[in-house]
């Protein structure tokens, strides 16, 4: 479980982050949702570390990351697998190299157990025979998989995933979400997943927080979503001609029930 | 105050790339890779450049010592001087931060703008010292090599000149390369390539590391790499010569 509580974060002048608490929890795909420039990635990104808050903490199940000396942060990001929003892939490594990267660095495994923990991680991402590759040489979408495949490759408590559908084709985008939801329940682990997304939000999302301008607007779960009476919510879910005629159509059955 | 804050950065940088490495045998082979990347792959610019400097060198030492008083292995003294002291250490360097600054500066500028040392961070690796402290030794390592290498080779580019014109002849080009020959010149050009070399790929390191935006970006820091690490390169250059050779 990941506690967030009452964090705040600014650039210069600029208040990104305004006392935000939310609770992400175990074995559950947690979705931040907001529209670009709504402070989600800087969320994320406080939340692994990657930016100092100005104020307020950050528990990984109990343990205050904020308040951690920089060796203690270290071990616990041991705990973290992230899949970022371009895979962010070594690019002078091959696909095996990029997913045995961290079990060379982290493990006091042989060889053998290091090729086949990453055959295993490889193929639970269903990206076989790829191994000898390098990122430039695939896709998108099979980039985003061996992304996940090197999250996954030294078990971590914590997923944290940003933005991974963009850029990707909407079957491929589905295919990524169903492979995210179900690393989390088959590891036990808490993920959190960043997105604008909307299709995102209805197949995985377990809990669904949304950020409006740095301040938490709404939470709940994705079935609470089309009946929600937040206005800046529903601006943003409901963005789409698509969204719109489902709402109607939605509010059309409510009527004649 | 915006030199003191960059400088500041960049010895914080400093201090994280010279902290304990997690794993020696990753650092083995990147220490091999980048051997070659930054070594290996600029013999070539330094072959070529050394060898038509050393011909010029020779000519240009004929047209100033045309007097019959003067000796012609006086030619030879020249070129080995004109290598051993200035060439094959200040000018090599200049060529290989363009060659090599640029290279490390977009290298990690990219690795930047596309968050791999944002994945390496969050694995809890000590990106700094990953990337940057590999190459620091193979450049120490490999650029003094370079200047033996382009001593060799220019000497060899004005040889082939007093073989085939008659500025003057093989044998006294040769007599004057052994002329008063001081050892010590050849250990003050390998002391400052070694100082070179770790402006060139720390300076440029600074500045992909701390690269951000676009790709655009990437070019500026590049660009900016290349400028900052040869304006420093040049200071400790006249420093080192006002030091070392006395």
């Amino acid at each position: 479980m990941i506690e967030v509580n009452n964090i705040s974060k600014s650039f210069g002048d600029r208040l990104v982050l305004d006392d935000i608490s939310i609770v992400f929890e175990k074995g559950k795909t947690n979705l931040i949702i907001g529209k670009s420039g709504s402070g989600k990635t800087v969320l994320l990104k406080s939340i692994v570390g990657l930016h100092e808050v100005d104020e307020g903490s950050i528990l990984f199940d109990d343990r205050d990351f904020t308040s951690m000396s920089f060796k203690q942060k270290k071990q616990v990001r041991k705990e973290f697998g992230m899949l970022f929003q371009g895979a962010a892939l070594f690019d002078s490594f091959t696909v095996e190299e990029n997913v045995r990267f961290p079990l060379d660095m982290f493990t006091q495994m042989s060889y053998e157990e290091k090729i086949d923990r990453t055959d295993f991680c490889l193929q639970r991402v269903d990206m076989s025979n790829v191994n000898k590759l390098f990122p430039a040489e695939l896709s998108g979408g099979m980039r985003k998989r061996v992304g996940i495949a090197r999250a996954i490759a030294l078990n971590p408590r914590y997923l944290f995933c940003d933005e991974p559908n963009s850029g990707l084709d909407p079957q491929t985008a589905i295919r990524i979400d169903k492979l995210i939801q179900e690393i989390t329940t088959e590891f036990n682990i808490t993920t959190i997943v960043n997105t604008h997304d909307m299709n995102s939000v209805m197949e995985i999302g377990d809990k669904v927080v949304f950020i409006y301008e740095g301040i938490k607007c709404w939470e709940g779960t994705r079935d609470d979503i089309l009946s929600a009476e937040n206005q800046y919510l529903n601006d943003f879910v409901f963005a789409t001609n698509l969204a719109k005629t489902v709402k109607l159509i939605q509010n059309d059955k409510g009527a004649k029930d | 105050m915006r030199l003191l804050y960059h400088l500041g950065r960049y010895y914080i940088l400093i201090s994280k790339v010279f902290a304990r490495p997690e794993r020696s045998g990753m650092y083995y082979r990147q220490i091999m890779r980048e051997l070659e990347l930054q070594g290996i792959n600029s013999i070539g610019i330094v072959v070529i450049i050394s060898i038509f400097v050393g011909a010029v060198i020779t000519i240009q030492t004929d047209y100033n010592i045309e007097s019959p008083l003067l000796p012609r292995y006086l030619i030879g003294v020249g070129v080995r001087d004109m290598l051993l002291l200035e060439f094959s250490s200040t000018m090599v360097a200049l060529i290989l931060a363009g060659k090599v600054g640029s290279s490390i500066a977009s290298e990690l500028g990219t690795m930047r703008i596309t968050e791999q040392i944002d994945a390496l961070e969050i694995m809890g690796v000590n990106s700094a010292s990953f990337l940057i402290l590999p190459k620091i030794i193979s450049t120490m390592f490999f650029f003094p090599l370079l200047t033996i290498l382009s001593l060799i080779v220019g000497m060899s580019g004005g040889y082939v000149v007093a073989l085939i014109t008659d500025v003057s002849s093989p044998q006294e080009f040769v007599y004057g390369l052994q002329y008063v020959f001081y050892p010590y010149y050849f250990t003050y050009a390998l002391k400052k390539m070694i100082v070179f070399a770790f402006i060139i790929t720390t300076i440029s390191a600074y500045h992909g590391y701390y690269a951000e935006g676009s790709s655009l970006e990437v070019g500026k820091s590049s660009t900016r790499a290349v400028v900052h690490s040869s304006i420093v390169m040049l200071m400790f250059n006249l420093i080192l010569t006002k030091l070392i050779l006395r």
